[in-house]
C-alpha cells in the first residue's frame, strides 16, 4: 500500500483524469461531427448553434421523460439546425462561413426565446433529470485511469463508441471514399457518379445531429439544467479541435481530450486555491485554442474543397 | 421622440461595426471579432478617459481617445491578422476566441485594474468629464460620434469604390488567386490592413460607446454589437454608403426590442433570431454575391 502522501498524489490525479474526460466528451462529440462534415467539404460554423440547440432540445426532453429522450432530443434538435444550414449551403450554394454565423445567431435568439417561453422569465429552479457515473463493476477500481474511463456517465460511453465507428465508415467503408470524394475532388467525385451535394448535405446533419448529442452531454451529464448561450464558445472550440486532430477521427478524438486537460486544469488550479483571477482561469480555454491553432496550421492540410462550391 | 433618439443612440456602435465588418468582408477576410475589437477600444477610451485625462489638457483628449482606441482595435485585430499572414489560421475561429477572451478580459479589469475607487461594483470609475463627447441635443446621449460615423461611411465608400487601394481590396476579396497572378497586387498586405483597419473601426466604436453614452466600462457593455453588425454589414450588402440604413434599421429595431422587453415581457434575445433571418434572407436571394467561391 502506498503511504498517505502518494495516495493523495493519486487521488488527486485520478480526479484529474476523471475531469478530463468529463469536460472533453460534449467537445468530442461536436468535434467528431464536424470532421465527418469537413472531410465532405463543409465548413459549419454554425455547429455552436446546433451544439446550444441540442442543449436545450435535452432540457425540455428530459424535463418531460428521461435523460435517455433528453439525449435524442438533442441530437434532433443539432440536426435540424444542421438541416437548415444544409439546405441553404448545400441546395442554395450559399456562403458557408456567413450562413453559418447566422445559425449560431438564430440559435441563440431562438434557445433564448423558447427558453423563457417554456420555463417562465425568471428561469430559475429548472432541474432536469442527469445521467450520474455509471461505474463498471471491477474495471472502475482501476487505480489512476478507472476513474477516467470506467466510472463515466452514460454519453461518454456512447462517445468512446461513437469515435472507432466514425473512423470505420469515414477511413474504411466505401461510403467513406465517397464522402472524402466529396471533399477533395468533388468534379471527379460527380463525373464517377456520387452524388457530392448528398453526401454533404447528409454528412452536414449527421455532423449537427452529434453537435447536438455534445449540448445535450453538457446539460444531462454536467450543468443539470439549461442556460442562455451555456455552450459558450464550445462549438467553435470544436471546429479548431477539428483542425488539431488533422481531420482524423481518431487525432480528433485525442485533441478533444488535449482541451478536455486544459479546461480540467482550471477544476485543479481552482481546487489548489491558486491566487489567479477567476476571469483569468475562464479565459484559458480560449487562449489555449488560439496558440494551438497557431501551432500546429501550416502542417496540418484541410480537405482540399473545403468552404468551397 | 425618446423612441428615435434612442435607436440613432444605438445605431452609432453598429454603424462603427457595421463598417469594420463590411471593409473586412469586402477583402474576403471573415472578421467575426468585431465584438472584441470594441472592447479593446472601450478598454482603451476607459483608461485615458481615467487615469490619463485628468493630467493632459483637454484638447489632446479629442485626438487622444480615438485614436488609442482605433489603435487598441487594431492590435486586437492584429493578432488574427498576424496568425492568417503568417501561418494561414482561419480567422473565423481565432476572432471568435478573441472575443471570449475579451469578455473575461474586460469582466477582470473592471473587478480588478481598472475597477471603481470605491470597490463596490464590478464598473470603472466615469471617466472625466473632459473626457465626454459632446451631445448634440443637450440632455440627450446623441453625440457627435453619429454624425462623425455617417463621415466616416463616405470616406470608406470612396475608398473601396474610388481609389486604386480600394481595387485591390476588392480584387483580393472577390478572387485572391487572380489578383496575386496579376503580379501588381499584394494579396497578403492588402487584406492584412484591410483587417486592422476593421478592428480600428471597431476599436472606435468602444471609444464611442464609452465617451458618449455609458461613461464608463463594465461587463456585458455590448449587446452583441459586434455580431449584429454582421447582419447590418449584409443587409447593405458591403456598401459603406448602404451601411448607414442598415445601422439604422438595426438600431431602432434593437430599441424598440429592449422597449418590448420593458413594456410586454418579449425577450430582447429574439431580436439575434429576426437578425439571423435578415441575414439568411440576404444570402439565399443575393446569390450573386454570396455564391460560394469556385474554388
Amino acid at each position: 500500500m502506498p503511504g498517505p502522501p502518494e495516495a493523495a498524489a493519486l487521488a488527486a490525479v485520478a480526479a484529474f483524469l476523471e475531469a478530463t474526460v468529463r469536460v472533453a466528451t460534449p467537445l468530442g462529440f461536436a468535434a467528431i461531427g464536424e470532421t465527418i462534415a469537413e472531410r465532405t467539404g463543409v465548413i459549419n460554423v454554425g455547429l455552436e448553434g446546433a451544439m446550444l440547440a441540442g442543449a436545450l432540445g435535452a432540457a425540455i426532453g428530459a424535463a418531460g421523460g428521461s435523460p435517455w429522450t433528453g439525449l435524442a432530443a438533442g441530437a434532433a434538435a443539432g440536426g435540424l439546425v444542421a438541416a437548415v444550414f444544409a439546405v441553404f449551403v448545400v441546395g442554395l450554394r450559399a456562403d458557408q462561413i456567413v450562413t453559418g454565423t447566422a445559425m449560431t445567431m438564430l440559435a441563440i435568439g431562438v434557445t433564448g426565446a423558447a427558453y423563457r417561453a417554456t420555463f417562465g422569465t425568471t428561469g430559475a429552479a429548472l432541474d432536469v433529470p442527469t445521467f450520474g457515473p455509471a461505474a463498471v463493476p471491477g474495471l472502475a477500481r482501476l487505480p489512476v485511469i478507472g476513474g477516467a474511463l470506467f466510472a463515466q456517465a452514460a454519453p461518454t460511453y456512447l462517445l468512446f463508441l461513437v469515435v472507432p465507428v466514425v473512423w470505420w465508415i469515414l477511413m474504411r467503408s466505401q461510403a467513406g471514399l465517397a464522402m472524402r470524394a466529396a471533399g477533395e475532388a468533388p468534379h471527379a467525385a460527380e463525373a464517377a457518379g456520387i452524388g457530392v451535394g448528398r453526401w454533404r448535405a447528409g454528412a452536414t446533419v449527421v455532423g449537427g445531429a452529434l453537435g447536438g448529442l455534445g449540448g445535450a452531454a453538457l446539460v444531462l451529464a454536467q450543468a443539470g439544467t439549461f442556460a442562455e448561450r451555456m455552450t459558450a464558445g464550445r462549438g467553435f472550440i470544436a471546429i479548431a479541435i477539428v483542425v488539431l486532430g488533422r481531420w482524423h477521427p481518431l487525432g480528433v478524438a485525442a485533441a478533444a481530450l488535449m482541451f478536455g486537460a486544459a479546461s480540467a486544469l482550471q477544476y485543479a488550479a481552482q481546487a489548489a486555491r491558486l491566487h489567479v483571477p477567476y476571469q483569468l482561469i475562464l479565459m484559458a480555454p480560449y487562449v489555449v485554442t488560439l496558440l494551438a491553432l497557431a501551432g500546429v496550421q501550416g502542417r496540418a492540410r484541410a480537405p482540399e474543397f473545403l468552404g468551397k462550391a | 421622440m425618446s423612441e428615435v433618439l434612442a435607436g440613432l443612440v444605438r445605431a452609432t456602435p453598429l454603424l462603427l461595426c457595421g463598417l469594420a465588418v463590411s471593409l473586412a468582408f469586402r477583402a474576403g477576410v471573415w472578421n467575426i471579432g468585431a465584438e472584441g475589437q470594441f472592447y479593446a477600444g472601450a478598454v482603451a477610451a476607459t483608461w485615458i478617459g481615467t487615469r490619463v485625462a485628468p493630467s493632459v489638457p483637454p484638447v489632446v483628449l479629442v485626438v487622444l481617445v480615438p485614436l488609442a482606441a482605433a489603435t487598441a482595435g487594431a492590435v486586437w485585430a492584429g493578432v488574427p491578422a498576424w496568425l492568417r499572414a503568417r501561418f494561414g489560421v482561419l480567422e473565423v475561429i481565432t476572432t471568435i476566441m478573441l472575443n471570449f477572451i475579451a469578455e473575461h478580459g474586460v469582466a477582470w479589469l473592471v473587478h480588478g485594474p481598472l475597477q471603481e475607487a470605491a470597490r463596490t461594483y464590478p464598473q470603472s470609475d466615469a471617466i472625466a468629464p473632459a473626457a465626454r463627447l459632446t451631445p448634440l441635443l443637450a440632455g440627450t446621449r446623441l453625440t457627435w460620434a453619429f454624425p462623425a460615423a455617417i463621415l466616416l461611411a463616405l470616406a470608406a465608400w470612396f475608398l473601396v469604390a474610388r481609389t486604386r487601394p480600394g481595387f485591390a481590396l476588392r480584387a483580393a476579396g472577390a478572387n485572391p488567386e487572380a489578383a496575386r497572378v496579376t503580379g501588381r497586387i499584394n494579396v497578403t498586405r492588402v487584406t492584412t490592413v484591410a483587417f486592422l483597419a476593421s478592428g480600428a473601426l471597431a476599436g472606435l466604436a468602444g471609444a464611442a460607446e464609452v465617451s458618449g453614452v455609458t461613461f464608463a466600462l463594465y461587463e456585458r457593455l455590448s449587446p452583441g454589437y459586434g455580431y449584429t453588425a454582421i447582419a447590418v454589414a449584409l443587409l447593405a450588402r458591403l456598401d459603406p454608403r448602404w451601411v448607414v440604413p442598415s445601422a439604422l434599421f438595426f438600431g431602432s429595431l434593437e430599441a424598440g426590442a429592449s422597449a418590448l422587453q420593458r413594456s410586454a415581457g418579449i425577450p430582447s434575445v429574439t431580436v439575434y433570431a429576426v437578425e439571423a433571418l435578415v441575414v439568411l434572407g440576404v444570402v439565399a436571394l443575393d446569390r450573386q454575391v454570396w455564391r460560394a467561391r469556385p474554388a
